[in-house]
């Protein structure tokens, strides 16, 4: 888990860089800081339990189990992406690990993901699959329809509300009345609220829950506290009209996920410092290599932009 | 050959494929028992359960979304939308996500989805249970557009649609529910793309589309009379377009009304028109013209006129006189 939270930091940190270097088509937007959300879920799922994703959705590849180089060829727009370079940062999917696909509409995954576990009821599957979307896609009427429906035929489906605390550029209190969970609630589905930045209480609840839904006890709603720490995407740069430094700060310095679990495992005696810098540098490398790979690799050819409008 | 009502056609064409093919389902507003308002479904549920003829909340956006992840992930689901003028409603879920899946997978999702619903401003439904939205989703890459005109072409259509690995839209037009059309016991299917010359004629092509076939049909029986031989000819699908059948029409009578029960402005008769003017230039004796419902809204009241103001069928008195 700690690796996979690292990869995830060092592949977003290289992602900024092309974007400020204007190497990257697009926009794209940092998963850094959420770490924890992604990879507590996603160690908790195997490559047949499926995913949707969102706007902020490199964290969530990654932690599903996609590959380097063919992500930073998706960023990039080049042949070897998972899409072809057709999807982008936007709208990365890898199926090959369950990842339906980020979604550039915020909330617009809510009903492939039920529609996913509905399909898995029907057809007798026992993979469960987990909705990723924001605090600030919980003001679409969407999640609402869908949760409705999902209650009333038990679909094996998790609702994930990653909650940084912000909606784009608005602070989350200021569009959410109420009470998250008591949302879900509502329709008689259990929900959990856990922080965040501690992966492995994120592993233990969703291990939990991924069980009793393939048990058929689904759904379920979580609600994790958590932190973005770049802005709403990567030139959102000055900030401080919607947020302090202090507080981006505070988060970096006293909840980072990565931070934390570091130090849990060199106390407990399970990695010693040696060998998690060792760890760290292997991934800086792997990810360095894969970014030069995809700004050397071939474009796909002019001719594709039609291609792939309508399936055979 | 037997005769069967277009409803009966549709619930054959699902009973069928829900037979031969178990990720196929059905789900949508009162499909199960009730088996629709308009009674197309009765008798589906008694055969294949509730678990896959699936009544759902008035939810379009939610169950349209959950239609769309269940066909990314293996289900072959129809989703029976109770008006065409609910397609607003469901408009990201369609044109945002299922349209797109495929493209932005570079190739590696199918949204094989249909979406079966209803135009016709004929029922005196007032304004918002009466528009004819085929231009709306034809003007979205990605999606397929049928049109059927009679209860033959809606179980071809219906059968190939439900096979399709896209997302594709019926419209079935309200008013032709109950009408009767021989339809053989024997399985078919109608490909998509290949237009039907209905009948033939030398003088002016008419292409019109869903009951619109059988006003242009009425139209060429009465030119008839007067020596004036019409072509008609019923694209099937709007998306695809057969434009060679059509081109190779209007290239041998020169003339086309294009008639479809779409409002007038940036519609299907437009864009038909449009591809027929360009390609066919040389070959025409006049601009190939449109006919189509004019751009307001339709009234409940018949003082107003009813449905006959909103109505096409003005061809007698309007285009024909320049023939």
């Amino acid at each position: 888990m700690y690796r996979q939270m690292v990869r995830i930091r060092t592949f977003e940190d290289n992602a900024n860089q092309l974007y400020l270097n204007a190497k990257m088509p697009g926009l794209t937007h940092m998963y850094s800081g959420e770490e924890a959300v992604a990879v507590g879920i996603c160690e908790a799922l195997t490559d047949n339990d499926r995913i949707t994703s969102t706007h902020r959705g490199h964290g969530h590849c990654v932690a599903k189990g996609a590959d380097f180089k063919r992500m930073f060829c998706e960023l990039l727009g080049k042949e070897e992406g998972y899409c072809r370079g057709k999807g982008g940062s936007v709208h990365i999917a890898d199926q090959s690990h369950g990842n339906l696909g980020a979604n550039a509409i915020v909330g617009g995954s809510m009903g492939i993901a039920t529609g996913s576990a509905l399909r898995a009821k029907m057809q007798g599957s026992d993979d469960v699959t987990v909705c990723f979307f924001g605090d600030g896609a919980t003001a679409q009427g969407l999640l609402y329809e869908v949760m409705n429906m999902a209650a009333l035929w038990k679909l094996p489906v998790i609702y994930a509300c990653e909650n940084n605390g912000y909606s784009e550029y608005t602070k989350t209190e200021e569009i959410a009345a109420g009470v998250i969970t008591a949302r879900a609630e509502a329709f008689g589905i259990e929900a959990f609220k856990v922080d965040g930045q501690d992966v492995l209480a994120v592993n233990a609840l969703t291990q939990k829950l991924v069980a009793r839904a393939r048990n058929g006890e689904g759904p379920f709603f979580i609600e994790l506290e958590t932190y973005r720490y770049h802005g709403h995407h990567v030139g959102d740069i000055n900030r401080e009209y919607y947020r302090t430094k202090a507080e981006e700060k505070d988060w970096k310095e006293n909840r980072d996920p990565i931070i934390r679990f570091r130090s849990y495992l060199v106390s407990e005696g399970i990695a010693t410092d040696k060998e998690i810098d060792a760890m760290n540098a292997e991934i800086a490398q792997d990810a360095e290599a894969a970014v030069a790979y995809a700004l050397d690799a071939a474009y796909p050819d002019a001719s594709e932009v039609d291609m792939h409008v309508y399936a055979a | 050959m037997r005769e069967i009502t277009l409803s009966q056609a549709v619930n054959e064409a699902i009973a069928e494929e829900m037979r031969r093919d178990d990720t196929v389902f059905i789900m949508g507003e009162d499909v199960a028992e009730a088996g629709t308002p308009f009674k197309v479904l009765s008798g589906l549920v008694e055969e294949f359960g509730t678990a896959r003829v699936i009544d759902t909340p008035i939810s379009e956006p939610g169950f349209m979304g959950i239609a769309v992840g269940a066909a990314l992930t293996g289900s072959r689901p129809i989703v029976d939308l109770m008006f065409g003028d609910f397609i607003f409603l469901i408009m990201d879920q369609l044109c945002n996500q299922a349209a797109k899946a495929h493209y932005m997978s570079g190739g590696k999702l199918n949204v094989p989805l249909v979406l079966r619903t209803n135009l016709g401003a004929t029922r005196r439904s007032a304004a918002q249970h009466s528009q004819s939205l085929q231009a709306l989703v034809a003007h979205i890459p990605g999606l397929k557009v049928a049109m059927p005109s009679s209860a033959y072409e809606a179980k071809g259509l219906m059968k190939t649609a439900i096979r399709d690995n896209n997302p594709v839209v019926i419209f079935e037009d309200k008013l032709m529910y109950q009408d009767k059309a021989p339809v053989p016991e024997e399985e078919y299917l109608i490909p998509f793309g290949q237009a039907n010359i209905k009948r033939e004629g030398r003088d002016i092509t008419f292409i019109a589309t869903s009951s619109m076939v059988q006003v242009a049909e009425k139209a060429a029986e009465i030119l008839a009379l007067e020596g004036i031989e019409a072509e008609v000819i019923d694209p099937r699908t709007i998306v695809p377009l057969d434009e060679e059948t059509l081109l190779a029409s209007v290239k041998k009578t020169s003339r086309a009304i294009i008639i479809d029960e779409g409002h007038q402005s940036y519609g299907v008769t437009a864009e038909i028109a449009s591809r027929l003017n360009e390609k066919a230039f040389y070959h025409l004796d006049g601009l190939c013209c449109t006919n189509s419902v004019r751009d307001s809204s339709s009234e409940s009241s018949v003082v107003a006129g009813g449905h006959e103001q909103t109505h096409p069928p003005r061809l007698q008195d309007q285009e024909l006189a320049g023939l």
